[in-house]
């Protein structure tokens, strides 16, 4: 019998694993996609230190890692429900039930979809579709394109897009909507791109950092912001155009924009047509949470971390005994991240399993530090907030799971 | 569409074997080891299915297996996802079709 599934074989699933197995527990991991390394291999950028961060790599030192040291893995597998039978978990899968006394649910996160009038059209896509095509399947998703949402996934996507010889026409934003929400309106929207070139003069926004760094913009606003827009990496960014429509009889012609205020409203007769044969919509991360919210897990929304995440300790745990959680179903961040609370996890686990004696308590200790330090040394986080999301989800888990440490003593006084 | 031969940072793309397989009764060339929605893509086809109902056209959106967008059918298999499924020696691939809506025909008769 496995002693662990790992649901996902990106960074926090293989990481996870490699501790695990590391510590002497025979784990599986699962995963629906063709290959390993989850969305660490569309994963394309230059450090600060100007070496490139290659996911495609990365992902295959962890794979090889993870195979050295016996885990078994299995790619082109889903899993659809899990439940808990005594003190085991039956994880219901595409090829059987496996049965485990620890569940590692590594699933990372999906894209908020921004809906608008013709975004069914073939040739519109989600702008991590076009990343995977681009990067992992190395095929053009079109020959001119429009990114509809401005935000740090988008850029960082628009210079993969463009490395690989992609013509990015426009970037434009979403049309203020319930839906968009401040994804919809110009002066969050810069007010949040300013915030991230502040925290990160990283490459990656050096594509935008001329006019990040301007304080002149800082000061007015969007009042005086240029009609034309500012070149991102050569790419005019059009904080002021909203997308109205995507248009084409089979698949994507064009996109309907209009001009806007500096609070997203549409200025009545500005309309006009930007050719594109293909479209993508940049909304944004969520956890992708389902499975946990399937087997049981209390969850909390919190704004910081990308919307709702299943309770957890910073040992990785959740309250479900046997169920632990790591990457970005716990919170929006990199993949450094996503690596360092899967080693967590897969340590956490190794001591509950009682394994490895006193060690284990060192290198759990020690895989906890490392989060935070990473997470210190971060050139650019998805959210400049991301601290205060993690302290939120924290102080939850102690109100909620731990006892008092004087527990104890009060009521034998009493 | 076209591929991405040559990479200035992934490099070249590694020489894979083609192999046939068929979309809607046509004959097309994957590379080994690739999804349906990436090939399907490199041959230029972006139309994946037409929408149950309206008929409206649709292709990938999410490419990593949430949306359900770009379901086909593979080897009589219905509801497949293009963009999760390895493409193998002729496959045989179909496009999902538009589905009788003869209730809803009644009721707009009426």
């Amino acid at each position: 019998m496995m002693d662990v599934i790992v649901i996902g074989a990106g960074p926090a699933g293989l990481a996870g694993a490699i501790a695990s197995a590391n510590s002497g527990l025979k784990v599986i991991v699962i995963d629906e996609f063709i290959k390993p390394g989850g969305r660490l291999i569309g994963q394309l950028h230059q450090e600060r230190s100007g070496e490139w961060w290659n996911g495609i790599e990365e992902s295959e030192r962890l794979h090889q890692e993870a195979i050295t040291l016996s885990v078994d893995i299995r790619c082109g597998v889903s899993v659809y429900n899990l439940e808990k039978d005594g003190d085991l978990w039956n994880v219901h899968t595409s090829i059987g039930t496996i049965t485990v006394p620890f569940v590692l649910i590594a699933t990372g996160a999906a894209e908020y979809p921004i809906p608008l009038p013709g975004w069914t059209l073939p040739g519109v896509m989600s702008i991590g579709a076009a990343q995977v095509m681009t990067n992992v399947h190395r095929v053009q998703v079109g020959k001119k394109g429009i990114i509809v949402g401005a935000n740090i996934l988008a850029f960082a996507i628009l210079n993969e897009l463009q490395l690989a010889g992609i013509h990015v026409d426009r970037i434009v934003l979403p049309e203020k909507g319930p839906l968009s929400g401040k994804a919809g309106e110009p002066e969050e929207v810069m007010k949040s791109l300013l915030h991230a070139a502040h925290l990160a003069p990283s490459p990656l926004l050096r594509i935008g950092s001329r006019f990040m760094k301007n304080d002149w913009f800082r000061k007015t606003g969007m009042k005086f912001f240029p009609k034309n827009g500012v070149k991102v990496n050569g790419t005019p960014l059009l904080l002021r155009k909203a997308a109205i429509e995507v248009i084409g009889m089979k698949q994507v012609e064009g996109v309907r924009v209009a001009d806007t205020d500096a609070n997203g409203t549409i200025i009545p007769g500005t309309e006009t047509v930007y050719e594109a044969d293909f479209v993508c919509i940049a909304g944004g991360l969520y956890p992708l949470a389902e499975l946990a919210a399937v087997a049981g897990c209390p969850f909390q929304f919190i704004h910081e971390l990308g919307g709702h995440v299943p309770h957890h300790s910073e040992t990785m745990e959740t309250p479900l005994e046997g169920l632990f959680v790591a990457g970005n179903i716990t919170g929006i961040e990199s993949g450094k991240i996503a690596i360092a609370q899967g080693t967590t996890a897969g340590y956490s686990i190794a001591k509950h399993a009682g394994k490895c004696g006193a060690v284990i308590d060192e290198q759990l200790n020690q895989a906890i530090q490392n989060v935070r330090l990473i997470r210190m040394q971060a050139a650019i986080q998805f959210n400049p907030d991301i601290e205060s999301g993690r302290r939120k989800m924290s102080e939850l888990w102690e109100k909620l799971y731990e006892k008092p440490a004087n527990l104890h003593s009060t009521q034998k006084l009493g | 569409m076209t591929r991405i031969m040559d990479h200035p940072i992934l490099g070249k793309l590694n020489d894979r074997k083609a192999i046939p397989f068929t979309f809607d009764g046509k004959t097309y060339e994957a590379l080994e080891n690739e999804t349906v929605a990436a090939a399907l893509l490199a041959n230029g086809i972006r139309t994946l299915r037409i929408h149950e109902e309206s008929g409206t056209p649709r292709g990938v959106y999410c490419n990593i297996g949430h949306c359900m967008e770009c379901r086909v059918t593979v080897n009589d298999q219905a509801n497949v996802r293009a963009c999760l499924t390895v493409v193998e020696q002729h496959m045989v691939i179909e496009s999902g079709k538009q589905h009788p809506t003869i209730v809803k025909r009644m009721v707009e008769q009426q």
